[in-house]
């Protein structure tokens, strides 16, 4: 399991937009780098990211190549009720990585 | 005044430098862009990208792109996407927003190869596509060299 930092506003009050910002540790590896031997070093990237909110699509992203390693991203939110985030990413190499975060609004 | 001699002389250091991958160019973006807007028409603005002029690092660069946008199920911004010139890719990222998005803001670090045009573009929900460029000077390239 990689390590994810997820940063959710600590106080949402109904009908408010948070910004939700995370942060996943991987190589993001281009497939266009030499490595040590002088051979290409095959690539393995994440490939798609995906918020959910109550099962509803919030924010998805398709990454290439020129994500940097360990990909940030900073997307927004609309939240009217309380529920649960789920967030996932995918990619090569079978990588496939989901966390939940329970949001309760005051 | 300057000759076309002294010009070459001045540009000879260039050529011998000149890069041995293959990078993408004008041309393969914009058949990138063709691809995401489907042919249609790209106006300039209402899109505002955020991205150092002079950047140090090609490997970690910040970029924002916020999309002016009521975001409401009838006018709100269903996707945005970034381009680049001179990356062995012409795609950076596509991002996919819905009426609940509250806010068209995409935030993230990309890398870039070398100095180059960004394109910024998005695609309302009325079936509009606007954009916004970048140009970015890199003064350390992002490792295509190992």
């Amino acid at each position: 399991m990689a390590r994810v930092l997820i940063n959710i506003p600590r106080e949402i009050r109904a009908g408010e937009t948070i910004a939700i910002r995370t942060l996943i540790q991987h190589a993001m590896e281009s497939g266009y780098r030499p490595g040590a031997d002088g051979n290409v070093v095959p690539r393995d990237i994440l490939r798609r990211f995906t918020a959910r909110f109550d099962d509803e699509v919030v924010f998805a992203a398709e990454f290439s190549p020129a994500i940097a390693a360990n990909p940030f991203l900073s997307f927004t939110m609309n939240v009217v009720a309380g529920g649960t985030l789920t967030l996932r990413w995918e990619g090569d190499n079978g990588f496939d990585q989901t966390e939940t975060r329970r949001i309760t609004v005051a | 005044m300057t000759t076309p001699r002294r010009l070459l002389l001045v540009a000879a250091p260039a050529l011998l430098l000149a890069p041995a991958i293959a990078h993408a160019t004008p041309d393969a973006m914009a058949a990138a862009l063709r691809e995401f807007t489907g042919g249609a028409e790209v106006r300039r603005g209402r899109v505002a990208m955020d991205i150092s002029p002079l950047v140090e690092n090609g490997n970690t660069v910040p970029l924002s792109v916020i999309v002016d946008s009521p975001m409401t199920e009838d006018d709100h911004v269903r996707a945005i996407a970034i381009f680049n010139e001179r990356n062995p890719q012409p795609h950076v990222i596509t991002a996919h927003y819905s009426a609940r998005s509250g806010q068209a803001l995409l935030a993230t670090h990309i890398r870039l190869a070398t100095s180059q045009n960004l394109l910024a573009v998005a695609a309302l929900s009325g079936g509009t596509f606007w954009s916004d460029s970048a140009q970015v000077v890199v003064t350390l390239a992002a490792c295509l060299e190992g």
